[in-house]
């Protein structure tokens, strides 16, 4: 491998980017392929657009032989709007799982030091916080304040960065009067769909631990089967 | 607490360009295949060194000596291995998998001037 390769993917993988290494078994040629750049009329091009999304390295064969593909990803991110009851449960959950968590909530009774792990929370807006940390389809968004002023922007910049799951916290009611809101600023019907509500799998979950593992449920769901939560 | 944002397979990648950066000879190994209950999965990586220094895993113990070794032929020589490790394999008495897995392992120098 050159240096030069690995230190382009590297850099990729610090920014939070993904790509693929090609490395063509019988020659050892080696070529980069970084997730958004154009690979129309690749001859890997369908088997580059699956990679990409299951993250899975693997060996393929193809017509030139056989060829190797590191497939290196983001790890999944969870940012959780709203640092409540239900939040509490829910970070170290998530953390167990393998996510890394950020808690987003600018209302400083709730987000305090006391109740959060210094390190995963941002006591702001989120449309501060997510001006440094942009949003990706490696993470997950769910937002639980119920307070439009609060979740309606993060839930539009979720859907527009193309998040692997989308959920808000409401009833049926405060969640149509969302949807309303939100398709006055232009989100798309298709857009809308994405978002679950109400959130998480359907467990009878009452209390916020339970509505923890719900949502969770979801989120993993959405990770390891696309497409269908 | 959840600070690193990559997976330890990752951070191998890094662990071998600072390597290569500080000037040792460096080599890359990473399981290509594997079939039966192999402790590693696929794209794990191990990064040796010239002296036999390594960091990561491709097997969990099993076969990290055999592997080492032959990155050092590797790094000597610039060429590419392909290896392979299992039950079957007639080496098994010396480094077989004991969980009756077979693995198969790349291994690649990492080379810090243009060349194809």
């Amino acid at each position: 491998m050159d240096l030069s390769l690995l230190s382009r993917l590297n850099e990729i993988r610090a920014a939070r980017g993904a790509a693929i290494l090609i490395t063509d078994l019988e020659t050892g040629h080696q070529r980069l392929i970084q997730s958004g750049q154009d690979c129309t009329g690749d001859p890997l091009e369908t088997e580059l657009t699956k990679r990409f999304h299951s993250g899975k390295s693997g060996t393929i064969e193809t017509k030139t032989g056989n060829h190797f593909l590191t497939v290196s990803v983001p790890s999944p991110r969870l940012v959780l709007i709203g640092a409540v009851h239900i939040t509490q449960a829910l970070v170290p959950m998530a953390e167990l799982a393998g996510f890394d968590v950020t808690v987003i909530d600018p209302r400083t009774a709730f987000a305090t030091e006391d109740r959060f792990p210094s390190a995963t929370l941002k006591a702001d807006w989120p449309e501060e916080v997510l001006k440094n940390e942009p949003l990706d389809a490696y993470t997950a968004l769910a937002a639980v304040t119920h307070d439009p002023k609060i979740d309606d922007f993060p839930l539009q910049a979720a859907l527009k960065a193309g998040c692997f799951y989308v959920g808000a916290l409401g009833s049926r009611k405060t969640h149509g009067k969302r949807l309303d809101r939100l398709r006055d600023n232009g989100v798309t019907e298709t857009d809308l769909a994405r978002i679950e509500a109400p959130i998480g799998q359907d467990i009878g979950a009452a209390s916020p631990a339970e509505i923890a593992v719900a949502i969770l449920g979801s989120v993993i769901k959405a990770l390891r089967k696309p497409g269908t939560v | 607490m959840a600070q690193d944002t990559t997976s330890p397979s990752q951070d191998i990648l890094s662990t071998a360009e600072l390597w290569v950066k500080s000037g040792r000879n460096v080599a890359v190994a990473t399981v290509i295949e594997t079939w039966g209950s192999a402790p590693r999965p696929v794209g794990s990586h191990l990064v040796i060194d010239e002296d036999g220094n390594f960091e990561g895993s491709v097997s969990g113990g099993c076969v990290e000596g055999a592997v080492v070794s032959e990155a050092v032929d590797v790094i000597e020589t610039g060429d590419p291995a392909l290896l392979e490790f299992g039950v079957a394999d007639e080496t098994a008495w010396q480094v077989g998998l004991s969980c009756g897995g077979r693995i198969r392992v790349y291994v690649e120098p990492l080379i810090s001037s243009k060349h194809s």
